[in-house]
């Protein structure tokens, strides 16, 4: 069968799909490179001097090492899953002590003429490592809790390295790593607590300062999103109707109870109203739970309380962050307007976007990313020139083709016959999703500043490789599957 | 190993977390990109700087092609207030010269004057001193947002005709308000030709579209400068004015308060007006305009009133002539028609005196003696012995009005000056108001017929009254710009207007004039070479001895100038007005004064009438 696995049958068996996308986004990504970097010297998009002639450079090293990765062995990199994770840790300390400081972050590796960062290397590594944890005998997530540790390990160590560095963005890269850990079995309610937690937050942080029943609008707002989601847990989670509609019920009547007092000028304080009606329906969902022994009730009394607990850490907790992680925080919800500071980034980079139009400016003719207006803008801001120069045509293109990569690595994932290549694939999607959501969201002011790259798009050779690697494994890997059916 | 499917549907989970986030991410692309239209004008205000390229203000010749008002360069320290970053405030003061009390209280008076905005520039400094602009120059690059803006600022060449250049001054937020071609800096016209040209002398700004990047740095021309447009000059004005008569003239009013104008008859043209006292135009120039400013306003004198267009006084005998011509053109009297004089017109227990001359009196020598009682007994024929023509007082005195209005009394005359004052001609409404209707006669308002009484005028209107005598029927508006580059004069200063008197009447009056320098009042204003005419004015006044007055014209046939001399409280007209108004019409015809009439010319120069301003007659 090895004999089998020659470099035709694994070029019939690629997903072109992928490689098209890829090469695309490549290609887009260097000509935007070049109108950020555009100068009015009119240098060439090929000259080495150019970011954008540097790009192609990488580009070009990119494709020869994607087709060499192809003609490897897909079980080498099974085998060396391991070995490779620890020379990438061993690499990661060593930059720590062996990196100069650039901007403040130790992070950049110079080997002769290039400057690499082994961050963005990393990435493929823990894929590997975490896809071969999971490719283990009878190994599955939820037989024990040190499986979940060991899973956790595999990539809070890199974290660590990583933050170590000074480079926050990238670690947090890594964090993507969970959607991997929802997929193979880790509760969904983690998931679903973290996102109210975010909500909860964002809400907390930016309705802070209007009123209703004497408390912050936010706290009132997030005591009703409690209230709803006990009412929904019951219903769903639960599948308890009835205990639902009781619930219901008594949320809407103490509610419309504290409305007509208030009418008539008995202010009930907000706070406790809802501590305590959110307690008395907590009692009620513990006494249901025991007499009927319904055990998923425990969560909901676990998520509405956990939840009041939360609401209350929030204030605390962002009162105690440092005044810029702070500021970063209220720039992106929109509360302060900090156009010299933190605001200054993203407001460039919206006014560059905004710009654009439908239709954009046309190739070359963007004024904002032309005039260095946007900073980084051929790095982690390079999503700007293509709103100014494309609009929103070219700008919406480029996200459903993002879009559509990710999707794409989804569907391969959950074709794969092995764990190994399943999760490895949703390594890889994970990341993609994460730099894809931050980056994006960054540079149309919906997410804060975190500088992390848009991949194949930002300029940097590390970024481009990383991903490159990263694909490609993945093609082959995925075009080996078919050599695993015949086992 | 087997596959568990529950887990499989994660992959919704995780795909559609994905779809959710790209279509949010779109939904607000299209919120940025399509629907909000701002973004577009920040780009532009980020990306384009739009430096208004100035015009230069048109020059002023005079008639003979005299350069009179000329431009000079002068530096203003402008800045965009979003584009100052943090800068050395102590260095900055003291390579300005201005302490830091000053550079606050510039920096606040910026913010709160109309049309600041943080995007465009606004004045910080203005007229620099050339050494100040060296040492700026050197060290603007330390101070980003500041940039200098080159105005332009008047010159003059003589020292003369302040009242009628006017000067220039910066706009102020009202102008701004009302007129959308100011910004914030700019200058316009205030006062004289520099007002009333104004939107001939701007000129069109123009703008230049640089580019320049997120540091504030100047990368060059918007698409090397296609959409600049160039800023287009102001017109040239040719004035009217003799600037050297006008220099002149007003040497000849050193001391004395009143004015000078002189029209060229044929033409409306003025040759020269002079108010006095009068002021150095250039004193309101730049940076020390403000408080000069202030102290011509405060002067007890009013440099600043242009009283030969404004002040409304009582023309006295000057006047006369008007009144010979209605009652010629009434018919109430004829070339023969005598009236007694003896020592004054006598009626009803009024008295208005007079000098000694032959009586009884005609019209013609009655202008040559300035005969009071003359011109009495004519208005009281005309108002009260022709009550079968008129009907009644009033319908006779409005005739009478009505002459005097077509002659160009009573209104403005609509010179191309600001701030023309129309001196006063009553109606019979005004009598009956005072009077009571049908309860005043032609002795109660007697004394109008000579030019006292409730009569006022401006020296201007008696200036235009002599040129339609001279011209022997009309005038044509007159005006202090001759000509404007590239423009066709305005129809108004081209069109002849004809008063309600024949002409042959003006004839009459001329001659009168004429005998008046011949051998009556003005005979010091005769001249070896040239017919002059004239005619004396001595005003009663409440406010102290009488002005002297006179107004002429020559040469007699074919006349090329007539003046009007208003001196207040000096006297007789044959005293003062009438030895400067002779001398103003022989500098003008003959070019130089005559040996043997420099003693007058010594005379006017030297002589001091200020002193009697305000002092009571005893």
């Amino acid at each position: 069968m090895e004999s089998r696995s020659t470099n035709k049958s694994i070029f019939e068996n690629i997903d072109w799909i992928t490689v098209i996308i890829y090469v695309i986004l490549v290609v887009i990504g260097v000509f935007n490179i070049y109108a950020a970097s555009y100068d009015f010297d009119n240098a060439s998009i090929f000259s080495f001097d150019e970011f954008s002639g540097k790009q192609i450079r990488w580009i070009g090293l990119s494709f020869v090492l994607g087709l060499i990765l192809l003609l490897i062995d897909a079980r080498m990199y099974e085998t060396y899953a391991y070995p490779i994770y620890a020379l990438m840790l061993i690499l990661l300390v060593a930059t720590i002590f062996l990196a100069k400081e650039i901007n403040g972050s130790r992070s950049w590796l110079v080997l002769g003429p290039m400057s690499l960062q082994p961050a963005e290397f990393a990435k493929f590594a823990t894929a590997l490592a975490m896809a071969k944890l999971f490719s283990g005998y009878n190994f599955t997530l939820n037989s024990s809790p040190g499986n979940y540790i060991k899973a956790l390990l595999l990539f809070l160590i890199p974290i660590a390295l990583i933050l170590a560095q000074n480079e926050t963005g990238s670690a947090l890269v890594y964090l993507s790593l969970f959607f991997v850990l929802y997929r193979e079995g880790m509760s969904g309610l983690i998931l679903f607590a973290a996102l109210c937690c975010v909500t909860f937050f964002v809400i907390a942080v930016k309705f802070a300062d209007s009123t209703i029943l004497d408390i912050p609008t936010g706290e009132f707002v997030i005591y009703l999103l409690i209230m709803t989601i006990m009412v929904g847990m019951t219903a769903i989670y639960c599948k308890q109707p009835n205990l639902a509609k009781n619930l219901f019920l008594w949320f809407v009547g103490t509610g419309l109870i504290v409305m007509i007092l208030s009418l008539f000028g008995v202010t009930i304080p907000g706070t406790i109203y809802g501590i305590s009606v959110i307690t008395i329906a907590c009692i009620y969902c513990i006494i249901a739970m025991l007499r009927n022994h319904i055990k998923g009730m425990l969560v909901t009394v676990f998520f509405a309380l956990g939840s009041i607990v939360f609401l209350f850490s929030v204030n605390h907790v962002f009162n105690t962050l440092q005044p810029h992680q702070k500021n970063r925080i209220l720039v992106t919800l929109g509360i302060v307007e900090d156009l010299r500071g933190t605001g200054y980034n993203v407001n460039q980079s919206k006014i560059a976007i905004g710009s654009g139009g439908f239709i954009g400016k046309g190739y070359l003719n963007g004024t904002q990313t032309k005039l260095k207006y946007v900073p980084e803008q051929h790095t982690d801001f390079i999503f700007c020139t293509i709103g100014e120069e494309h609009g929103f045509i070219g700008s919406s293109f480029v996200l459903l083709l993002f879009l559509i990569l990710i999707l794409r690595v989804i569907s391969i994932a959950e074709r794969q016959p092995t764990a190994f290549g399943r999760v490895y694939a949703y390594c890889v999607a994970s990341y993609l999703i994460l730099h894809f959501v931050i980056n994006i969201g960054m540079v149309i002011g919906l997410c804060p500043v975190i500088g992390i790259p848009l991949p194949f798009f930002s300029y940097g050779g590390s970024s481009l490789w990383g991903f490159t690697i990263l694909i490609f494994v993945l093609l082959r890997i995925d075009a080996a599957r078919r050599e695993h059916l015949s086992y | 190993m087997r596959k568990d499917y529950r887990l499989e549907k994660r992959k919704y989970v995780i795909g559609g977390f994905i779809l959710i986030v790209a279509i949010i991410y779109i939904i607000r692309l299209f919120d940025l990109q399509v629907c909000e239209s701002k973004y577009k004008d920040y780009a532009d205000s980020n990306a384009f700087l739009r430096r208004t390229q100035y015009p230069s203000r048109g020059l002023m010749y005079d008639r003979n092609g005299k350069l009179v008002v000329f431009n000079q360069p002068a530096y203003d320290v402008m800045i965009i207030p979003r584009d100052v970053q943090e800068f050395d405030t102590l260095d900055l003061c003291e390579t300005l010269n201005i302490s830091r009390e000053q550079f606050d209280k510039r920096i606040y008076d910026m913010k709160h004057s109309a049309g600041y905005s943080s995007y465009t520039p606004q004045k910080f400094i203005t007229h620099l001193s050339a050494q100040d602009y060296g040492r700026l120059q050197e060290k603007l690059y330390r101070y980003p947002g500041f940039f200098i803006q080159k105005r332009i600022l008047r010159q003059y060449n003589y020292l003369a005709a302040a009242n009628v250049l006017g000067n220039i001054r910066e706009v102020s937020d009202k102008d701004i308000e009302a007129d959308n071609y100011y910004a914030s800096g700019d200058y316009c016209g205030d006062l004289g030709v520099e007002k009333s040209y104004e939107p001939y002398l701007r000129g069109i700004k123009g703008e230049e579209i640089l580019i320049r990047d997120a540091h504030g740095r100047i990368q060059g021309k918007y698409e090397d400068g296609a959409h600049d447009i160039s800023p287009i000059s102001g017109k040239n004005l040719k004035l009217s004015l003799d600037i050297e008569l006008q220099q002149y003239a007003e040497s000849l009013m050193i001391n004395k308060i009143g004015a000078i104008v002189a029209i060229e008859p044929s033409t409306g043209e003025i040759l020269a007006m002079v108010s006095s006292p009068t002021y150095d135009p250039t004193s309101l120039i730049g940076r020390q305009r403000g408080g000069n400013y202030r102290k011509l306003i405060n002067n007890k004198y009013r440099p600043l009133y242009d009283r030969a267009l404004k002040a409304a006084y009582p023309p006295g005998s000057t006047f006369k002539p008007s009144q010979g011509l209605i009652l010629r053109e009434e018919g109430i009297v004829s070339l023969s028609t005598a009236y007694p004089c003896t020592g004054g017109f006598r009626s009803g227990g009024l008295k208005v005196g007079c000098h000694g001359h032959e009586s009884p009196i005609t019209l013609q020598p009655a202008l040559r003696t300035s005969c009071n009682a003359y011109f009495c007994w004519g208005l009281k024929s005309l108002i009260d012995n022709h009550m079968s023509k008129y009907g009644s007082h009033s319908n006779a005195f409005e005739v009478w009005k009505n002459h005097l209005v077509s002659m160009g009394f009573g209104y403005k005359l609509g010179i191309d000056l600001p701030g023309e004052g129309r001196g006063f001609i009553p109606n019979s409404k005004t009598y009956n108001k005072v009077y009571g209707e049908g309860r005043w006669s032609a002795n109660t308002i007697i004394s109008i017929a000579i030019g006292q009484g409730e009569i006022c005028a401006t020296p201007l209107q008696i200036a235009n009254l002599c040129a339609t005598i001279a011209n022997r029927g009309w005038y044509i508006t007159p005006h202090v710009v001759k000509e404007i580059q590239d423009t066709v004069m305005p129809e108004e200063y081209i069109a002849k207007h004809t008063p309600t008197i024949k002409s042959q009447y003006y004839d009459e009056v001329a001659m009168g004039m004429r005998m008046a320098v011949t051998g009556g009042t003005c005979r010091l204003a005769a001249l070896d070479s040239i017919e002059v005419c004239g005619k004396t004015g001595t005003a009663q006044n409440p406010h102290g001895r009488d002005h002297s007055a006179f107004m002429g014209f020559a040469p007699y046939h074919n006349p090329e100038i007539a003046v009007c001399v208003y001196v207040e409280n000096a006297g007789f007209g044959a005293t003062y007005g009438v030895p400067i108004g002779s001398l103003i019409i022989e500098k003008y015809l003959t070019g130089k004064i005559s040996e043997k009439r420099k003693y007058l010319e010594q005379r006017m120069l030297e002589s001091n009438t200020i002193i009697y301003s305000g002092v009571k007659k005893h």
